[in-house]
């Protein structure tokens, strides 16, 4: 009886709670039009087989005949110089891109935040200095190349690009991070658990972490944009998927190669990197507006 | 009468220093004073005297520099993470400024768990809930409050939280580090009248801080008033206000804005303060005070003087008391 | 001949709307306020009353997308500020009213020194087409220091406002309001923040310099203390909208409006005697504010027509007015 009204006080409330959200959030149209971008490319991705209009077209596919098409409304992108459908190639390359970013963001969030939760409450400690030190290493080096230095050592493949990209990104969120925490630990609502005598692992996750969250998914979605361009970049020059996955870095580099005669084979490609990384961009603004301003 | 049994808290030559690039801050300079069980002992002073700090190092947020500070018959000077789970049942705090104290991602019913949690106050999740129930009834707030984050409710509902927060885990003893100076006069009313209450009916033992003479007056058995770090006088309510014998205590009532002719009439001379209060990092020689002193004598200038009792109860530290 | 002389700030039926998520925030609900010249008025109200609001109205500092002000005039010196132009506000703002605000640590740029903003307020102040010079500036400046008693006032120019204390910041933004020859000084309930020493000095210095130009001022505070010996009349307000006015000295005697007693007993007296009862409930939420009298939830003495109508001002005596339906039929 008495868990059924908690559950009945609860339930209301957080309606309201996304309610009011969702009215911080769609303050900026732009946010909205990146919310409904993104969706719309996550949909494209996640359906591609069913929904692309030459499905083929996204592995080992040759058909001379329809090489080197013009846009049209056979296909809407027009074709490569194997005949594949360029537009079904990008609905397929956006699968890569997504999941890079996914995978990457995995990886480097959980690893990244604690690590800079424990530097930032153990401030001034040796624990700090040693992961700052450490993160501090890894952040002087030029992302790009570190990525570049590992691929090129390891075969190249999307599976070991995710994972150089991976090691270069986790640094800033730690940063980012240590930031929040090292000024939190002196405020009172901290001292407060801590004089009644609560566990590390409850003010690092429950009372340090929550007021983390707002930057930490802001960034996360800037990050997807970041992310997916610098796959897309790694894969441009050759080392991250290879052909012939369709990918849209990899695209874009072959495509060069006929500009400007067959333009469409390279500028769509590429249009489809800037919508996806700009929708990002704005998705990440709207979080910010919706998360940021706390204060009624 | 005072006996050695029935005083729950005793400060002894309490020092805070902090070292910072401007220099050794010496934030608590040497305070001694003891409070009785079931008694509300005020502290009172303005900003860089040290009042708040005295109160973070009994709760455990500082290491003392020096000095003892006894809780009951236990030493505990020590900083919290040092101290036993029961220290930290007994000994609780509420803080000054609601908005901070609470955490603003934290809804209330969590705020209100997490002393339950910690010293495993009810066995399981529904009696931490009828817990929590009970402690919002106890400071009259709603309550289905329990589902809403302190952004939503007002400083002084802040400020009951804060205190059902402290007093949920039993505790003997209460810091109250100015808990309502940031509220306004009719919340204030209302949650000094609760702290009254609960002091009756749980029997805690008060440690008041504030700056607000007159709420002083009217909260407080007995009255210590700090400057710089160092205690000026100490003395039982009524003969604090009726006969302050520092001048400093002398100039801080002359100074307090009241509201009707009648306690116009029971403040003291006016003495105009001038100049600024002196920083903790640059404590003047002699006698801290002596550069704002209207009765200063050539003594004051080198040396500080030692506290002395002018009469039951009532000690002051002043080279004008001293034979 | 009878001379009435004219008020030289009045606000008629103000209303302040904000549009906030869930809907709109009625704020300000009809305030009534004159300061005549020379006069030394205060404004005592809890925190969320509405004074700060009133205050932003006047200097039209509101952010007018979520505020909104959907009636009422506020007439300085005749003209409604309202309805002025930009240019005609500006020189308002530069020469006739001024504000000091509640944080003077917020309200000075940290990156700049106190000489800089000094001598810019000192500039915007002269601007009539003069070119005044250099020297000129900086001499106002060095004179206006003098005047609020900060010593070593060369010194100061050339401080940031991070290393002065509270107390002498305080005094440099009553210097930068005083810089021009002021109608009207508005102080937000200045040396709040302050200790009780420094915040005595800063109201006496403020009384001094009211008295000295035959400035009006509005003092603005929560506590009653505070302005009791620094007013010669008093307004209370409650949720958007004035209670009680009277001389100070009348209103402290005899406070006829529940509120204003309800605060009275509420506050601690330096006599001892317990603290009295507060009131019961809390501020009303703007957003569906109470109807009629939006003190009658809270109030013991409320009959049914608090429920009902909004009570307007009466008039129970020589300057004293309370907006309480059991001055109804007060004679």
């Amino acid at each position: 009886m008495q868990k059924g009204y908690s559950r009945q006080g609860e339930l209301p409330k957080r309606w309201e709670n996304i309610r009011r959200n969702w009215y911080k959030f769609s303050r900026n149209s732009l946010s909205i039009i990146g919310l409904v971008v993104v969706c719309i490319i996550v949909f494209v991705a996640i359906f591609a087989p069913y929904i692309s209009p030459h499905p083929e077209s996204a592995g080992k596919f040759i058909n001379f005949y329809e090489a080197s098409q013009y846009p049209s409304l056979v296909h809407l992108c027009g074709t490569d110089v194997f005949g594949r459908d360029v537009l079904t190639r990008i609905f397929f390359g956006y699968r890569f891109s997504l999941m890079m970013g996914i995978v990457v963001l995995s990886l480097v969030v959980p690893v990244g935040v604690v690590l800079g939760l424990i530097a930032g409450y153990y401030r001034d400690s040796w624990l700090d200095i040693v992961i700052m030190r450490i993160t501090d290493i890894f952040v002087a080096v030029p992302p790009l190349i570190l990525a570049l230095a590992v691929c090129s050592v390891l075969t190249p493949g999307i599976f070991y690009a995710m994972m150089a990209v991976s090691l270069m990104w986790w640094p800033w969120y730690t940063r980012m991070v240590y930031g929040v925490a090292s000024s939190l630990k002196g405020e009172f609502f901290v001292q407060a658990a801590e004089v009644t005598g609560a566990s590390r692992t409850h003010i690092l996750f429950r009372e340090i972490l929550p007021n983390c969250i707002a930057p930490i998914f802001t960034k996360m979605s800037l990050d997807m944009g970041w992310v997916i361009l610098i796959g897309a970049s790694l894969s441009f020059v050759g080392l991250g998927a290879q052909p012939p996955t369709a990918d849209l870095g990899s695209m874009v580099a072959d495509g060069s190669k006929y500009l400007p005669d067959q333009w469409w084979i390279a500028v769509f490609p590429a249009f489809a990197i800037m919508l996806i990384v700009l929708a990002f961009n704005l998705l990440g603004d709207g979080i910010r507006d919706m998360l940021g301003a706390e204060g009624e | 009468m005072i006996t050695l049994s029935n005083i729950i808290l005793t400060i002894g030559q309490l020092k805070k220093h902090f070292v910072t690039r401007q220099g050794i801050v010496k934030a608590v300079d040497g305070i001694s004073f003891f409070v009785e069980e079931g008694e509300t002992f005020g502290l009172v002073g303005e900003s860089g005297s040290g009042k708040s700090t005295v109160a973070y190092t009994v709760v455990g947020m500082y290491r003392p520099t020096e000095g003892k500070i006894i809780y009951r018959r236990e030493d505990i000077s020590r900083e919290s993470k040092n101290r036993s789970r029961t220290m930290k049942k007994e000994i609780q705090i509420v803080f000054q400024d609601p908005g901070t104290s609470l955490n603003p991602t934290r809804s209330i019913k969590q705020i209100l768990e997490m002393p339950l949690k910690v010293h495993n106050i009810s066995k399981n999740h529904k009696d931490r809930i009828d817990k929590i129930k009970e402690l919002l009834e106890m400071v009259q707030l709603p309550v289905d409050y329990m589902y809403k984050y302190p952004s939503m409710i007002g400083g002084g509902e802040k400020q009951m939280v804060a205190i059902a927060r402290a007093l949920a885990t039993n505790p003997s003893f209460v810091l109250l580090d100015e808990p309502t100076s940031a509220l306004d006069v009719s919340v204030q009313a209302k949650i000094i009248n609760m702290l009254i209450q609960f002091q009756k009916k749980f029997k805690l033992s008060y440690l008041f801080i504030t700056h607000d003479l007159s709420l002083m007056r009217n909260v407080a058995s007995r009255v210590a008033i700090m400057y710089l770090g160092k205690i000026c006088e100490i003395a039982p309510s009524f003969d604090f206000f009726k006969n302050p014998l520092h001048p400093y205590t002398q100039m801080l009532l002359s100074s307090i804005p009241v509201i009707s002719d009648e306690e116009e009439a029971l403040k003291p001379k006016k003495i105009v303060s001038t100049g600024e209060i002196p920083s903790p990092v640059n404590v003047p020689s002699g006698c801290s005070f002596h550069l704002r002193c209207p009765k200063k004598m050539d003594i004051c200038f080198c040396e500080d003087p030692i506290m002395v009792e002018v009469s039951e109860g009532h000690t002051v530290r002043c080279h004008l008391y001293i034979k | 001949m009878n001379f009435m002389p004219k008020p030289l700030l009045e606000i008629k039926d103000l209303h302040v709307w904000f549009k906030v998520f869930g809907g709109i925030l009625k704020v300000l609900d009809g305030v009534n306020f004159i300061v005549w010249p020379g006069e030394k008025v205060g404004l005592v109200g809890e925190m969320g009353c509405g004074k700060t609001t009133t205050m932003k109205a006047i200097m039209r500092i509101l952010p007018i997308p979520p505020a909104m002000v959907p009636k009422g005039e506020i007439l300085f010196k005749g003209k409604d500020i309202l309805q002025m132009r930009q240019t005609e506000l500006q020189q308002i703002r530069r020469k006739e009213i001024s504000m000091i605000f509640q944080d003077p640590t917020a309200a000075l740029n940290p990156v700049f020194t106190i000489g800089t903003q000094l001598q810019d307020a000192v500039r915007f102040a002269e601007k009539s087409g003069r070119n005044t010079k250099k020297e000129d500036i900086r001499t106002r400046a060095i004179q206006v220091l003098k005047e609020v008693s900060l010593p070593d006032a060369e010194r100061v120019l050339q401080n940031y406002s991070l290393q002065l204390s509270g107390g002498m910041r305080q005094r440099v933004c009553i210097s930068m309001a005083l810089v021009s020859t002021n109608e009207l000084l508005i102080a937000d309930e200045p040396g709040t923040s302050l200790d009780v020493t420094i915040k005595d000095q800063i109201l006496r210095l403020l009384r001094e310099l009211a008295e000295k130009r035959s400035t009006s001022i509005i003092l603005i505070s929560h506590a009653l203390g505070a302005v009791r010996g620094m007013t010669d009349r008093l307004y209370v307000m409650y949720a958007g909208s004035m209670v009680e006015v009277a001389k100070t000295k009348d209103l402290f005697a005899h406070p006829l409006h529940p509120y204003s007693q309800g605060l009275l007993a509420a506050t601690p007296r330096l006599t001892g005697g317990g603290i009295g009862e507060g009131i019961d409930g809390r501020i009303p939420e703007y957003i569906s504010p109470p109807t009629g009298c939006r003190f009658h939830p809270r109030c013991k003495q409320a009959m049914p027509i608090c429920k009902d109508k909004k009570p307007p001002f009466f008039k129970v005596g020589e300057n004293h007015e309370v907006a309480c339906f059991l001055f109804l039929n007060y004679r």
